[in-house]
């Protein structure tokens, strides 16, 4: 498959901007996130200042949908418009969810060990969030192996929305099936004391996420930008 | 033209394809095709129920610990409580110091086997821990309801 003989951007290169600023005060937010929840909060009856994982974990899994959420727009972007910056968002979105997603999951077993006595148990929450890591880590994967970018957005953007499908389903998974995972909490379940801290970390996280995924996708569009100069120098252009 | 024509319809039926996928999964997942399979654990009375096909089988059992039915040996480090879930009731052995939580009403699931004599030997125990997160009452210190339970326990 011969490349475009000229790199042709569908829209200008993004720039960094004050994108570094935003980093910096997602960074300083996050610190004040967990410094003052951990501060606020009286330890939990049953589990002492272990609930303090919340602060961390819930946030994460959060995250991880809201990541995953963002692959799923996009790939279906990329399958009915077929195009590259849509590519690269989802791409950058499902690296970035990937990584959120395993700090779930390591994070939760922290938590799991003191709390139940285990690590890890093949329950229905554990299993399907694992499922959903392992099928973004297929996702990675996928992109390094092929090397026709049309192709790879394709394939991607199906395997991103049959991946992204199982978010529900790992969401759910705790209410359709019985786990040794416990039930989502709410205002109702969680002491006032401790939704402070889950709200402003959730925001911190999300500030984060968004940070993280718009560098990433800088750096794949210039990437991507670079490959196609390569190109267009092999077949002795310009 | 036809080229890219085409690419439209390869493009088509992959999102065909994508949503047949999708309704497939969701529609499986809802109508109860593993609705029976993915039971983590059973509920005593779901294990009494079965009779004899729930006994020397490996087996989850996961309930309320029954407050004041739990005894612990220090010497022999045997541990002995009654699992509930307000119908039926298992009286369970197991080994070894439990993880920190477990303590009277507290929610528990063991891995073991149904014995012929109706006692449950668990192999493995878990704390299940509710979705509730409150803070200790006026005086109440429920970390040291463990530690008088089970201070004894040599390592």
């Amino acid at each position: 498959m011969i490349p475009p003989a000229v790199p042709h951007h569908e829209t200008p290169l993004p720039v960094a901007g004050r994108w570094p600023l935003f980093g910096a005060f997602a960074l300083v937010f996050l610190i004040f996130a967990q410094v003052s929840s951990v501060l606020v909060s009286p330890p939990d009856r049953d589990m002492g200042h272990l609930q303090k994982i919340m602060y961390v974990h819930v946030p994460a899994a959060w995250t991880t949908f809201l990541a995953f959420f963002v692959v799923l727009v996009f790939s279906l972007l990329v399958l009915w418009k077929g195009r590259e910056t849509h590519d690269l968002i989802a791409a950058s979105a499902a690296e970035v969810g990937a990584m959120f997603n395993a700090l779930t999951l390591a994070l939760g077993m922290i938590w799991g060990r003191p709390t139940w006595g285990v690590w890890w148990t093949w329950d229905a929450r554990l299993t399907s969030t694992l499922v959903l890591f392992l099928i973004f880590v297929g996702y990675l994967s996928l992109r390094a192996f092929i090397e026709e970018p049309e192709r790879r957005a394709r394939w991607s953007a199906a395997v991103g929305v049959l991946g992204a499908i199982n978010v529900p389903i790992v969401y759910m998974s705790v209410k359709w099936w019985r786990t040794l995972h416990q039930l989502q909490s709410s205002p109702s379940t969680v002491d006032p004391a401790y939704v402070y801290g889950l709200r402003v970390n959730a925001f911190a996280f999300l500030f984060v996420l968004i940070y993280l995924v718009r560098r990433r996708y800088e750096a794949a569009r210039l990437a991507r930008a670079a490959e196609q100069l390569n190109d267009v120098a092999a077949l002795g252009g310009r | 033209m036809s080229d890219a024509s085409g690419k439209m319809k390869g493009r088509r039926r992959w999102a065909v394809a994508g949503v047949v996928v999708i309704a497939a999964t969701f529609g499986w997942l809802l109508y109860g095709g593993l609705d029976k399979n993915v039971v983590f654990f059973l509920t005593p009375a779901e294990l009494l129920a079965k009779g004899t096909d729930g006994v020397e089988v490996p087996v989850r059992l996961g309930g309320q610990v029954k407050p004041g039915s739990v005894a612990w040996d220090d010497q022999t480090l045997d541990l002995n409580f009654v699992v509930v879930d307000g119908v039926g009731e298992v009286k369970v052995h197991s080994t070894g110091a439990p993880p920190q939580m477990f303590r009277d009403g507290m929610g528990v699931i063991v891995e073991g086997q149904f014995g012929r004599d109706g006692v449950f030997r668990s192999s493995s125990l878990m704390v299940k821990h509710s979705n509730e997160y409150r803070p200790p009452a006026e005086g109440q210190r429920p970390q040291e309801m463990y530690k008088t339970l089970f201070k004894e326990s040599p390592k």
